[in-house]
């Protein structure tokens, strides 16, 4: 009774009211300061007779880059060439983190490999890389490695036709016709079906222990038919040789672009590497005895029984190395080629508005990195435990 | 609750030194005006350079004879001695000079952000720049002209030759912008590669990554000198602009803008005086009030402009006049030896002319 006469206690004293009171404190004070912030630029702005506006992005950007994904002509106005920054930007990355998976997961499990040689190199790969600025890998790159291939004149020819010369590497591309559009989407459609097929087979033959016979030959049929349309079906384009010593048709992957990506690849790669190590290697070890006393060869124990456990360790930080090559990319600055951050750079420079550029820049990477973030989440929740 | 006191005291943490650093100008504005890019008031930011006792000067340091850094970190190029001109004739010391060094793409946020004072940079004065970007042109310290340079062995001769070559040039220049009007207006295709910095650009067409560089010619003959082969390289016979080159200053801060322009000024009026380094002293005994009026003996020039009255004194004593500056990094007593052309005296039938001392 008579505590509980003592309900009114003092409102400096009630943790409820402090609880809103910090927070609405916490507000006030980050409000305060952007404004603070805002003030201040304006009247710099001011001062210096400039409006913010986003208004310049109509006007003619009259540079030209040296690569483009979409059409861009210097009389375009900036926000086309940023447009076409974003693309090369867009480009790297998804390339990159492609081409970084693979080399990383091949990495992280050479390392556990039973060849000795295989091993060695591939720690000495993984800590070179990792402990080496990227910066200094990407000039590494540029100038030692695509640099030192030969002049145009007397370019190195591999079968395929590829060529590879100072003015970039020349590969077999498929032309840009609707065909070839309508091939990819067999294929794409082809692979689907294939994916079915594969799945009931293997719950045919283990649920109800049939041989699979019939759903084996549609996969080779669908295997045979694909296979017919990659070689025929796509208009491969093989580069031509051209009287100024340039190369015309396939696609000509420039030095810059070449040695971005491979630099991207191999920096991101080690890391993932040991990510792919460190995620295998928290697999306990009951589960390799378990599987291969089950009589499974060591292969099909890393892909049936560890691999999938590993991948639960994995993808969370995965998520962080595949938004650190998207933020990365944008040293292609430094090598000269035309990314998001170039163009951009370029555009504030020309019209004196760094700000305004800057929160452009800010939101490209920005809403990248989240699409990243959340479609690895989205990933994540699908390899998690299913409880039952 | 212990976890709302960290809060606290993390927000706090958080937020005092950002608060110090906003206030703290404000209150110190008025002693040392060092602030006038916070400061509500507008100050001029020869005030700001004056009680900081130094002139901070944003320059490129990596072009021999404009501004060149050597292995003992000493400064030396006709945008240095620009730099060197200013502070001789704010502080009477042209050592009172901190240089920055800053890329093409940096030197205007670097400029409009205050943390340079000047730029003394191989800027081009175009209209956009003197406008929109909101940057204020002194008087042209070097007429330039871009230009294309190859291989010797390329055999290429003119802009129509480098179809389907591929050409190097410095991200933020007007070089970038010409470049292509030139290609288009000729009907010219070629793969342009961009470079942040002038460094790895001169590396890449040193390497045969690009069939030519181009760039203001003045710059490219001193690049030159710095690639593995000079001999090797050619300027093509072409000028594709006009590349009016001297010191920017921030739009809207007229007391600091004059400064500069009549220190530059000051510096070819000196040569049509004949003003040198060597008989200034003997100058102070002239009789011509013209001279006696620009050394600061007679009227009040200098104290005008809110200097020291002997200030064009100061600087022609201290950094010589216009001929010798060019002289010492670009003409006849540097490695380059430069003719006078455009930026010769307008007696002379150059370009370079001062409006009157009076």
């Amino acid at each position: 009774m008579v505590e509980r006469k003592k309900q009114t206690i003092p409102i400096w004293r009630d943790e409820r009211f402090w609880r809103i009171a910090l927070q609405i404190l916490a507000v006030l004070i980050f409000v305060g300061i952007v404004a603070l912030l805002m003030g201040n630029l304006n009247r710099n702005l001011a001062q210096q007779g400039n409006n913010f506006g986003f208004g310049f992005l109509k006007n003619e950007a009259g540079f030209s880059i040296s690569e483009t994904l979409i059409p861009y002509k210097p009389k375009d106005p900036y926000s086309q060439v940023l447009l076409a920054g974003l693309a090369n930007s867009l480009r790297v990355m998804i390339l990159g983190m492609i081409l970084t998976t693979i080399v990383g997961v091949l990495a992280g499990i050479a390392s556990f490999s039973e060849n000795w040689l295989l091993r060695q190199l591939n720690r000495v790969y993984v800590e070179v890389v990792r402990n080496t600025p990227l910066l200094l890998q990407l000039f590494f790159w540029y100038f030692a490695v695509f640099f030192s291939l030969p002049k145009p004149q007397d370019m190195i020819k591999l079968p395929g036709p590829i060529f590879m010369s100072k003015r970039g590497i020349a590969i077999p591309w498929p032309a840009n016709t609707l065909n070839v559009w309508i091939g990819l989407l067999v294929l794409g459609i082809g692979i689907i079906v294939a994916i079915f097929i594969w799945r009931s087979r293997i719950q045919l033959m283990t649920e109800k222990a049939e041989s699979g016979q019939p759903q084996l030959i549609a996969l080779i049929i669908i295997a045979i038919i694909s296979i017919l349309i990659i070689i025929f079906g796509l208009g491969w384009q093989a580069p031509k040789i051209i009287a100024t010593g340039g190369t015309e048709g396939g696609l000509n992957l420039t030095l810059e672009l070449s040695a971005l990506l491979t630099g991207l690849v191999f920096y991101t790669g080690a890391f993932i590497a040991e990510i792919v190590r460190a995620g295998i290697q928290s697999v306990p070890k009951g589960q390799w005895e378990a599987a291969k006393s089950l009589g499974l060869k060591s292969g099909l124990v890393m892909r049936l029984v560890i691999f999938p456990q590993a991948l639960r360790v994995m993808i969370p930080s995965l998520n962080s190395q595949y938004m650190n090559l998207a933020k990365n990319s944008s040293l292609a600055i430094a090598i000269g080629y035309p990314d998001l951050y170039a163009v951009a750079n370029t555009t504030y420079n020309q019209t004196g508005r760094p700000i305004e550029v800057f929160l452009l820049i800010m939101a490209a990477y920005l809403s990248i990195n989240l699409i990243i973030s959340l479609s690895m989440n989205l990933l994540n929740k699908t390899v998690q435990i299913k409880e039952r | 609750m212990n976890k709302w006191k960290s809060l606290l005291i993390t927000t706090l943490l958080m937020v005092l030194p950002l608060a110090a650093c906003e206030t703290a100008p404000e209150q110190t504005q008025a002693s040392n005006g060092d602030t006038q890019a916070t400061s509500s008031k507008p100050t001029s930011r020869l005030d700001t350079v004056k009680s900081r006792g130094k002139l901070i000067c944003g320059v490129d340091g990596g072009i021999p004879g404009f501004s060149y850094v050597d292995q003992n970190g000493n400064y030396s190029g006709i945008d240095v001695d620009v730099c060197k001109a200013v502070a001789a004739a704010l502080f009477n010391d042209p050592s009172a000079v901190e240089y920055r060094n800053l890329d093409a793409t940096e030197r205007f946020t670097a400029l409009s952000s205050g943390e340079v004072d000047m730029l003394a940079r191989n800027t081009t004065w175009t209209i956009s720049r003197d406008t929109s970007v909101g940057l204020e042109f002194a008087p042209t310290t070097f007429y330039d002209g871009q230009g294309m340079m190859v291989r010797a062995d390329s055999g290429m001769k003119t802009l129509k030759d480098m179809q389907g070559k591929s050409i190097c040039v410095e991200a933020g220049t007007t070089s970038e912008l010409n470049l292509t009007d030139n290609l288009r207006k000729q009907g010219v295709e070629a793969e342009t590669v961009t470079f942040q910095q002038a460094d790895p650009a001169y590396a890449a067409y040193a390497e045969g990554r690009c069939d030519g560089m181009t760039s203001d010619k003045s710059q490219l003959i001193a690049r030159r000198s710095n690639l593995p082969n000079p001999e090797e390289h050619i300027l093509l016979d072409v000028t594709m602009s006009k590349e009016p080159l001297g010191p920017v200053t921030i739009n809207n801060d007229s007391a600091w803008f004059d400064t500069v322009k009549w220190v530059t000024y000051a510096l070819i009026e000196a040569e049509e005086l004949g003003i040198t380094q060597a008989n200034v002293d003997e100058m102070k005994n002239s009789t011509d009030p013209t001279i006696k009026r620009f050394l600061g003996l007679e009227g009040d020039l200098g104290t005008g402009m809110g200097l020291s009255n002997d200030f064009a004194y100061n600087v022609i004593k201290q950094v010589g006049n216009y001929g010798e500056v060019y002289d010492r990094n670009l003409g006849k007593q540097s490695q380059f030896k430069l003719d006078r052309g455009l930026n010769d005296l307008w007696t002379n039938g150059g370009l370079l002319y001062s409006p009157p001392f009076r």
